[in-house]
């Protein structure tokens, strides 16, 4: 076997390990029924996913993934959890009636159906323009100028900079919502 | 391995999409929300190998606004959670006719 067979295997392996893995624990997220154990599935999801996007090249993305989805809002949804003290299962009924299983059913099947129609008639690829896909494979085959990085730093702060700065005053003003919605209410006078 | 990866997407975002439709638990609710972003992610990540890395600044786009809409949203529940003394959305039916 060549080196480069092997290597194409072994990737194979991985990505659907990874993806596998992440289908088995989405699904084990959605039945939990206790949120805590929900949250932990969660959590394995968006490592798997962190792991397809080191191999779909995006290393930059994956370290976000596992430093603000996994190590921040995942957290902030445990620290709720613990605070409102919803580690159990509550006694009121979680689940839904008939109508949201055959509403989801349905839901589900079409949305599956519409993917598998795409993806059967290779529409995906029929949409990249051929120059596009020329152009990404010679930026893909030249040397990174900027290392991992600076392919989509170099995006972020030119074309994107205003989008950039936008998103700091969207910060902003959800810090500012959550102290206000947080904030007990006092009736001092 | 665009193919496999836009499929993983969809399938991870059909398993958000039906939780969010089965259960009743706002927190679990807000999770499965998480789950369709990412699962965007995902096919912004696969696509940006094809179309050039423009897709992955998106993705740190989206992941601003998710960790603002965690924010805000986690705020709203606890101010419920202090109003209805639960989560349970079959307690939240104020705007029901």
């Amino acid at each position: 076997m060549q080196p480069n067979q092997f290597h194409s295997l072994v990737y194979e392996f991985a990505f659907y390990f990874f993806g596998l893995t992440a289908i088995a624990s989405a699904i084990a997220f959605v039945t939990r029924k206790s949120p805590v154990a929900a949250a932990m599935w969660l959590v394995n999801v968006m490592f798997c996913l962190a792991g397809l996007y080191v191999m779909l090249d995006a290393q930059f993305i994956a370290t976000m993934q596992v430093l603000v989805y996994t190590g921040a809002i995942m957290v902030v949804f445990l620290f709720v959890i613990m605070l409102l003290n919803l580690g159990h299962p509550s006694d009121l009924a979680d689940a839904r009636g008939k109508w949201g299983y055959i509403m989801a059913l349905f839901v589900g099947l079409a949305l599956l159906a519409e993917v598998m129609v795409l993806n059967r008639s290779n529409a995906i690829e029929r949409l990249i323009p051929p120059d596009l896909a020329a152009k990404a494979a010679a930026a893909a085959a030249a040397p990174l100028a900027g290392g991992i990085i600076g392919p989509v730093a170099a995006p972020l702060f030119k074309e994107y900079l205003l989008a950039f700065e936008l998103t700091s005053v969207l910060l902003l003003a959800a810090i500012v919502g959550a102290v206000v919605l947080g904030k007990r209410r006092t009736n001092a006078r | 391995m665009l193919g496999e990866a836009l499929a993983l997407s969809a399938v991870l975002f059909t398993i958000g999409v039906i939780g969010v439709l089965t259960r009743r638990n706002a927190i679990i609710i807000f999770m499965c929300v998480e789950l369709m972003l990412n699962a965007v992610n995902l096919s912004f990540v696969a696509l940006s190998k094809v179309y050039g890395a423009t897709g992955q600044v998106f993705v740190v786009f989206t992941m601003t606004v998710a960790a603002a809409e965690a924010a805000v949203g986690l705020a709203i529940i606890i101010a419920i959670f202090r109003h209805q003394r639960s989560v349970n959305l079959q307690n939240i039916n104020l705007l029901k006719g």
